[in-house]
């Protein structure tokens, strides 16, 4: 039976349609369809319910430490206020979920992880609390995401202290409400974690207003893979270490050789024997998505050598071509050169494109 | 005097004879939503009955369109190259799929007419 949302009601009035996503109902699209979801977020704010991610909180004097410990970075260090993009690596290292840690006080830290990933994330950070004088606990909350370059506008007619904020920092407002400028679609935009009571009225009243329209998962996926961003299950998984996901810009290059975090030294040796693959953007040259779990070749022959694989594809509205995210061997390609994508059988041309295939606008202040 | 026709699958078919004219319905155009890329056969490809012969891709995912009879496709829809929303905007006409010459009409008679159609999607 799947879990359905806190604000199920005001999707099902505004006319979505569902469909099963990490084990809850999810809304997939609105009457305005994926294209012109996509396009709304872009031009102007889209509204996002995510809460099917989870909300962990983990406090207490040694708070810090225990981050330190699972995931791969010096939590003690971090700046009060921030979040921060990181995962969390098994003993082989590879990665059990990826997360936005964020730091609220000293001794208090949340973590927003994959709604797939949930269950698994809280035992594993229950199990490493043993070691810690520090608490682990699941927050229920509603979390929605805004987004898009009208996102700020429209949040300051409610919550007029979000426009302080600049990308990755968050603040907590006086009842409780966690408010981060974040997202997942290469957009300005707010994340915002609230109590399921106060949710609903907060809700209407943020699509109330004309730039902002519910946008579904849909449209979720094609802005992040435009966007370039990973999506936990499709681009990596726990068989995929962090260097062949393209992510191990997230670990401080003091820690990539060694370190107390779960996972160190596979990591260390992982690195020192070096990775045979890497993340690739990739453009389609006909009009036919290519889609993740296509194989990628170097050529156009039969036998031509098998180089990679698709984990993310599809259209990309923005763009008006297909877009996808693909892993192929280091010396197989680079940006402009030409491979080879298999989709029903057929080999279909695709350039190496870099990463994002939109760019980014996130606000980092001035 | 052509006849429509509706499959369990979300096709219709368009009867003049032995010619048939192939799409999918809007109701299947609705819950797909925005169609980005259509695969057709080849004219002159023979096809069997339940054969998925077409491949329809919306924004979100790729879905098979299955032959709702056996015969030999006549003609595809070239529009739909460089206007795949045609589905959207008319999948019952101008976003019609394939041209079909029947090999044998009796397969006809296990499908939908339009009200059993209605009735099996609400």
């Amino acid at each position: 039976m799947a879990k359905q949302l806190p604000l199920k009601e005001l999707h099902v009035a505004a006319g979505a349609r569902f469909g099963p996503f990490a084990g809850y109902d999810m809304p997939i699209t609105y009457p305005l369809g994926v294209m012109k979801e996509h396009l709304h977020t872009r031009e102007a704010a889209g509204l996002f319910d995510i809460s099917h991610m989870s909300h962990i909180e983990v406090r207490g004097p040694q708070a810090a430490n225990l981050i330190s410990r699972a995931c791969p970075y010096d939590a003690s260090v971090q700046p009060l206020r921030t979040g921060r993009y990181t995962y969390m690596l098994n003993d082989q290292g590879g990665m059990i979920d990826d997360l936005i840690v964020s730091r609220l006080g000293d001794e208090r830290f949340l973590v927003v992880a994959n709604g797939a990933c949930a269950d698994k994330d809280l035992a594993h950070l229950e199990q490493i609390s043993a070691d810690f004088d520090a608490t682990v606990t699941h927050i229920p909350r509603v979390f929605l995401a805004l987004q898009g370059p009208k996102a700020a506008e429209a949040l300051a007619k409610l919550i007029p202290a979000s426009g302080t904020l600049v990308f990755m920092q968050v603040t907590e407002l006086s009842d409780g409400t966690f408010l981060s400028r974040s997202g997942y679609t290469g957009e300005d935009g707010f994340e915002i974690g609230l109590s399921p009571d106060a949710a609903e009225d907060f809700a209407k009243q943020l699509v109330s207003d004309p730039a902002v329209e519910w946008i579904g998962l849909g449209a979720r996926d094609s802005l992040r893979i435009e966007a370039g961003l990973p999506l936990y299950g499709q681009d990596m998984d726990e068989d995929t270490d962090p260097a062949t996901a393209g992510l191990i810009w997230a670990v401080p290059k003091d820690l990539r050789s060694g370190g107390a975090y779960v996972g160190a030294q596979a990591l260390a040796e992982i690195l020192a024997g070096g990775v045979s693959r890497k993340r690739i953007g990739l453009k389609p040259e006909g009009r036919a998505p290519v889609r993740g779990g296509s194989v990628l070749f170097a050529g156009e022959a039969p036998d031509a050598p098998e180089i990679g694989i698709v984990t993310s594809g599809g259209f990309g509205p923005s763009c008006g071509h297909p877009v996808a995210i693909g892993r192929i061997e280091k010396s197989a390609g680079a940006a402009g050169d030409r491979i080879y994508a298999d989709v029903r059988g057929k080999r279909h041309a695709c350039s190496i494109e870099k990463l994002p295939f939109v760019e980014h606008n996130y606000f980092r202040g001035g | 005097m052509a006849t429509t026709y509706f499959t369990e699958d979300h096709e219709w078919i368009r009867v003049d004879g032995e010619e048939a004219v192939v799409g999918i319905t809007d109701h299947a155009q609705e819950q797909l939503g925005d169609i980005v890329f259509v695969e057709l056969p080849e004219a002159g490809q023979k096809v069997g009955k339940g054969d998925a012969v077409i491949v329809v891709e919306s924004v979100k995912a790729a879905s098979d369109v299955y032959a709702p009879v056996t015969g030999e496709v006549t003609a595809v829809n070239d529009a739909l190259e460089g206007e795949p929303g045609l589905i959207n905007d008319s999948a019952q006409s101008d976003g019609w799929l394939m041209k079909l010459r029947l090999d044998d009409a009796s397969q006809l008679e296990g499908l939908m007419d339009e009200a059993a159609y209605k009735a099996m999607v609400g």
